[in-house]
């Protein structure tokens, strides 16, 4: 494979990277201008052709996504940018929106075009104040340069872009939590369908994307749909069901390792090259016990797995749930898997926004299960108990409306499956005359925060 | 509608909140920036607050309510301190050490998590991924990211706040 150049980071180190004047010097918005003369459906088979999938964790083709809303719809037609990064261990897009904000922009207004989009939101967290900042900046540099308003340099084609701050809820990043926050109601999911695509935000036909989607559909109409396909893992020919993994990917990288950050590579790193030849190995000169694939949600991978290809295919061959953001968190040998399970089931109990049941209690009872562990009153039967937690919330076993209980469920799963033993050895020690315990014990109640 | 002198809102901030009417189809799309507005301004929404924004959102209080307690974010008894401390404690913060500095900020500055300082300087909040996992452990203070947090940092933080640290 040639020597990969960075395209989506190719410009985040350049000095005022988030100006305008230094982003139309390196190119940018040529392909605003070129698309706006351009048949949207044009736009969207480039798009489709490209075999771009959904970078905010389903992985879901874009240009497919775009082809579900109705064909002539009166309108109007909204566009919701998923700017509500909140999976543990994931900041690319925090890097995008900060350092090159115009490059979203640029991204956010082709995809619009071709969706017909008249109004764009872009629903940002409340803990990137630095991105909202430039963001609007941005956005107010772009109206003042006629990029973005009524009538847009002649077409005909209007295109109002607004923040929409979030208020520190990680359910708003599921797509019909994120319309219902908008809408200005408790970010509850909604049941499926009717898809955004058809009644979303405002019961109007809506398109949700990720940040560093949109910014790949610049780069695809800069390059065209063959270039994003010269990188990547190829589609799988015995596998129907695979879309392949194209295009370059930025993969958050953090926990015990030497470099943190965040490295533009094409899919199909390995896990074992993102570290070593990225994140400088693991810290202190210590080993890998396990790596997170792609934000919690997604479970685990041993020590000996490590060769797992990040790619849309490649974690869940593992055991994992998918590559979700493609943000590896590090752990090293050093750290127990009672901690590790303790802080995501912490996050999820917190987090479950309370609708459905399951999640709602499933993530709670995990949690004080292993409240009571880390306490000193383990029982290896609450191991089975958690598993069987892990096995029957979430929308795989079709118990919940969206996937944040999935994302519960596989921390739960790989690690009890992979480090049974740890788990075990911990209980026995911390807990040695109750260990076997089989009866129901009491709830035990802590008052850590 | 009330008038200026029996509002608890004042003029500019119902003209802030009804600046961003325009920007939404419906009314009710309005409350959450209502509440961050708000909250910028007095650093929580009392109830009377939710009462005129549904005022003027012609929503019920209830719906405001509705979302502002959905929301952990917005204090609805008293005002968070001046300078409002979100320290990391997810996955990449806290095996590189960010409980510790939340238990010790905590400690220094005699409060829990979720609670303000006596002289109302400082309130101190655990936090649920920063989105800055590249520099943990982490956090947000006001609209400054302190980045590689340990001990020490977290001293000066509160030295410079004007709150005395314990010697522990």
């Amino acid at each position: 494979m040639a020597e990969f150049e960075p395209v989506l980071l190719a410009n985040i180190n350049r000095p005022n990277s988030f100006t305008r004047k230094e982003y139309e010097a390196t190119g940018g918005y040529q392909s605003w201008k070129k698309v706006l003369s351009m048949d949207r459906n044009d736009v969207i088979d480039i798009v489709k052709s490209s075999n771009l999938r959904g970078r905010g964790g389903a992985g879901f083709p874009t240009g497919l996504k775009w082809t579900f809303l109705p064909k002539d719809h009166p309108g109007p037609i909204y566009f919701c940018l998923n700017a509500d990064e909140s999976e543990p261990g994931t900041f690319n897009n925090r890097i995008l929106m900060e350092q090159d904000p115009h490059q979203v922009l640029e991204g956010l207004m082709i995809s619009s075009y071709a969706t017909r989009t008249s109004t764009a939101y872009i629903y940002l967290r409340y803990e990137y104040p630095g991105c909202n900042k430039r963001l609007q900046d941005a956005i107010d540099e772009c109206y003042a340069a006629g990029y973005l308003g009524d009538n847009i340099q002649g077409s005909g084609y209007s295109l109002n872009i607004y923040i929409h701050q979030g208020a520190a809820a990680y359910i708003c990043g599921e797509e019909t939590g994120l319309i219902e926050s908008i809408e200005g109601k408790r970010a509850w999911p909604r049941i499926k369908p009717p898809f955004p695509a058809i009644e979303g935000v405002f019961r109007k036909p809506t398109v949700v994307n990720n940040v560093e989607t949109v910014a790949c559909v610049k780069h695809i109409l800069d390059r065209g749909a063959d270039w994003f396909k010269s990188m990547g893992v190829p589609a799988d020919p015995n596998n129907p069901r695979d879309a392949g993994s194209y295009g370059p990917k930025l993969y958050c990288l953090s926990g015990h390792v030497e470099k943190p950050g965040c490295y533009e590579a094409p899919l199909g790193l390995t896990a074992r090259q993102l570290i070593e030849d990225f994140g400088g190995g693991c810290w202190k000169g210590r080993s890998v016990k396990a790596v997170i694939p792609g934000g919690i949600s997604m479970g685990l991978l041993g020590p000996d797995e490590l060769d797992c290809p990040l790619d849309f295919a490649g974690p869940g061959k593992y055991g994992c749930l998918g590559l979700g953001t493609a943000a590896a968190v590090v752990i090293d040998d050093q750290t127990s898997i009672v901690d590790f399970l303790h802080n995501s089931a912490r996050f999820f109990a917190h987090e479950s926004c309370g609708q459905c049941t399951p999640c709602r209690e499933g993530t709670s009872w995990a949690l004080k299960m292993l409240n009571r562990i880390k306490a000193g009153r383990g029982r290896l039967k609450d191991l089975d108990l958690l598993a069987e937690i892990g096995d029957t919330i979430g929308i795989i076993p079709g118990t919940t409306i969206c996937g944040l209980s999935d994302g519960a469920a596989w921390p739960i799963k790989n690690a009890i499956k992979k480090f049974r033993g740890e788990f075990e050895h911990y209980i026995k020690r911390t807990n040695p005359d109750g260990y076997m315990v089989t009866d129901p014990v009491p709830v035990f109640e802590t008052t850590a925060h | 509608m009330a008038t200026a002198q029996e509002r608890f809102l004042s003029d500019e901030i119902v003209d802030e909140i009804k600046s961003y009417i325009p920007r939404y189809p419906s009314l009710q799309a309005v409350t959450l920036p209502a509440l961050h507005i708000v909250n910028r301004h007095l650093r929580y929404v009392p109830m009377q607050a939710v009462i005129e924004i549904a005022e003027i959102l012609e929503l019920a209080p209830a719906q405001v309510q509705d979302t502002l307690t959905f929301y952990g974010f917005f204090k609805q008894d008293k005002p968070h301190g001046q300078v409002r401390a979100w320290v990391c404690r997810s996955m990449s913060c806290a095996i590189r050490g960010g409980e510790a500095v939340l238990d010790h900020m905590c400690h220094q500055a005699g409060i829990h998590p979720g609670e303000t300082t006596a002289d109302g300087k400082l309130t101190v909040e655990y936090a649920e991924c920063l989105g800055a996992c590249d520099f943990a452990p982490c956090m947000l203070a006001g609209d400054d990211l302190h980045k590689n947090l340990d001990k020490n940092k977290a001293d000066i933080f509160l030295d410079d706040l004007g709150i005395k640290a314990k010697k522990s």
